[in-house]
């Protein structure tokens, strides 16, 4: 599923003294396929814009919208905003958000503080149950997609479905709460900051289980993180988010030869491009594309050049 | 993220915001004495006149204050439907017959009427004025008045300061399990959650998925603040405060209008009677 974006604001509490412009006009657009990535600070509405994916903040009706501005003459009327996920039409009422949240699955940051079944498999087959309810899936069938879920985060069904979830590590918690999210088959899949407070091996055991994620499960993964690493390892398009607005959209290996740029706004960057401009510095020019692996290969040809 | 409106404070720079809060706490006290003391409708013109200056002063919106009423609309309508209905009286007020209808106890009466309608201003005025405190003092103002106004009972051993404590936390606590709650409802709603139909009880049950995680967080904070605490060193009593209460011109100056007040309602009280 493709998302379009175009023109979308959001304000906190419009219209009363604690108002906050979250987003701010932005237009973005994420291809199907993709494993994108959302960066920026905290306030500049990363969150606030993935929560629009699966109409967790909904916007007014575009129509309304549009009559509900009188507008004064030789005005010109503010651009509709445009929010599409596939075919789900997000500005009109009467789409079926329950379809498009099965369609979109939403991770938020820390999901393991949303466990509360008395067992594993009854927490996963929650959303399925949600969502699938209506046509009564048999049991075996909940159990087979508890069973299928579980295995794509790397956990062991019969080992962990009967246990509670409480008494988990917090890594399999985490791992838990994603397959409650998954367990539906989502075509795209949203999470926020999912590698975050895990210790380095369980950061890249999460980032290994979403490119699997990724190839069997779902179409399209969306990850917003602070981790400039897991970004530039990671994605194929990263967008920079600063004060609600979309300052760019690249893919990581030409965002991060803004190093400068992105240092300006205050935000980090991977640790490839941090050497990659000290390199520099010493007149060293090494042209990858910021994952680890092709900054290794490139410097080692360089050395295997230079003797 | 989301700045939540919390209570219904209402942020601005006025008279009546920068008053002392304990002075704010004994002016509604005085002003609940005042609505009692009044038995006419002279005695409940001049504490809404007090009250009509005390809401211009504060730069509250008139129409924000006024919205305070609309949680006990329900109410001050059946409490003047039922005095309507019981209260009997000879007393005429106007032209017409003093009893309109009587049906067994029940009873239509000129008196019944006006006295409901005393009753309806009375509720409305109290509702008004005890607003006003909360839309011109921030929660955490408010409980160092009340810490500081309760002072006095630690004499007989009553743990003032950890009453206080916990009030303050409470508060402080509130917008946080708010933020916290709307997380937990987005996640779940996130995978299916519905908590908009189904009758009562399907309703009170989609709930179980966000009350046990928020519990379990409640209890988590709460481990995790009193730790904090703790190493700390933490003692409890014998700690100055950060803003020190202090009365100014300005507390004087309510307090003259609160003695007026009161003097004016209770000569009127006095000198014109009951109801007229």
């Amino acid at each position: 599923m493709r998302i379009v974006a175009e023109h979308l604001t959001h304000i906190y509490n419009d219209g009363t003294p604690f108002a906050a412009k979250a987003l701010d006009d932005i237009s973005l657009t994420v291809e199907e396929g993709e494993f994108f990535g959302i960066i920026g600070h905290t306030g500049s509405g990363k969150s606030t814009f993935v929560q629009h994916l699966n109409a967790l903040i909904r916007l007014p009706s575009s129509k309304k919208h549009f009559h509900k501005k009188r507008l004064k003459k030789g005005e010109i009327p503010p651009p509709a905003t445009v929010l599409k996920v596939g075919d789900f039409d997000l500005t009109d009422k009467n789409t079926d958000f329950y379809a498009l949240r099965r369609s979109v699955g939403m991770v938020f940051q820390y999901p393991e503080y949303q466990l509360f079944a008395e067992t594993v498999k009854e927490d996963v087959a929650f959303g399925y149950k949600n969502f699938y309810g209506k046509g009564k899936p048999s049991e075996e069938e909940v159990t087979t997609a508890v069973r299928g879920a579980l295995e794509a985060v790397g956990l062991d069904y019969d080992e962990i479905a009967d246990k509670s979830p409480f008494d988990l590590s917090g890594g399999q918690k985490r791992r838990v709460a994603v397959a409650g999210v998954i367990v539906t088959k989502p075509e795209v899949l949203v999470l926020d900051e999912p590698a975050a407070g895990l210790d380095p091996l369980g950061k890249q055991e999460m980032m290994r289980l979403l490119h699997e994620i990724h190839g069997s499960w779902c179409k399209t993964v969306i990850i917003v993180s602070h981790d400039m690493d897991e970004i530039a390892e990671n994605c194929t398009h990263v967008a920079v988010f600063e004060e609600g607005r979309v300052r760019y959209v690249l893919p990581p290996s030409e965002l991060f030869q803004r190093a400068e740029e992105l240092l300006s706004l205050g935000l980090d960057i991977p640790l490839t491009a941090k050497l990659v401009s000290a390199l520099k510095r010493r007149g060293i020019s090494v042209d990858c594309d910021f994952t680890t692996e092709d900054f290794i290969r490139k410097v080692l040809a360089l050395r295997g050049g230079g003797a | 993220m989301k700045a939540v409106a919390f209570g219904q404070y209402y942020p601005a720079n006025s008279f009546v915001h920068r008053l002392d809060p304990r002075m704010k706490l004994l002016f509604l006290v005085a002003f609940i004495v005042a609505i009692f003391v009044a038995n006419n409708f002279y005695g409940l013109a001049a504490c809404a006149a007090v009250l009509v200056f005390v809401i211009a002063f504060s730069r509250v919106p008139f129409l924000k204050v006024l919205s305070a009423v609309k949680g006990i609309f329900f109410l001050a309508i059946f409490t003047g439907a039922i005095n309507v209905l019981f209260h009997t009286g000879e007393k005429t007020y106007w032209a017409g017959p003093a009893v309109y209808w009587n049906w067994g106890i029940f009873c239509v009466s000129q008196e019944g009427i006006v006295f409901s309608v005393f009753l309806i201003l009375r509720l409305l005025l109290l509702v008004l004025c005890s607003s006003m405190l909360t839309y011109t003092t921030t929660p955490v103002s408010l409980t160092d008045g009340i810490e500081s106004i309760l002072t006095p009972l630690k004499w007989v051993k009553f743990p003032v300061h950890a009453l206080a404590l916990i009030m303050s936390i409470a508060l402080r606590m509130i917008p946080t399990l708010m933020e916290e709650t709307a997380r937990i409802k987005n996640a779940q709603t996130a995978r299916g959650a519905n908590f908009e139909s189904g009758n009562l009880f399907k309703r009170i049950g989609a709930f179980i998925p966000v009350l046990i995680p928020l519990l379990l967080s409640a209890f988590r904070r709460a481990d995790e603040l009193s730790d904090a605490m703790e190493a700390r060193c933490y003692k409890g009593e014998k700690r100055t405060k950060y803003k020190k209460l202090r009365f100014s011109w300005r507390d004087l100056v309510a307090f003259l209008v609160m003695a007026a007040m009161i003097a004016g309602v209770a000569l009127l009280r006095v000198y014109l009677g009951e109801i007229l």
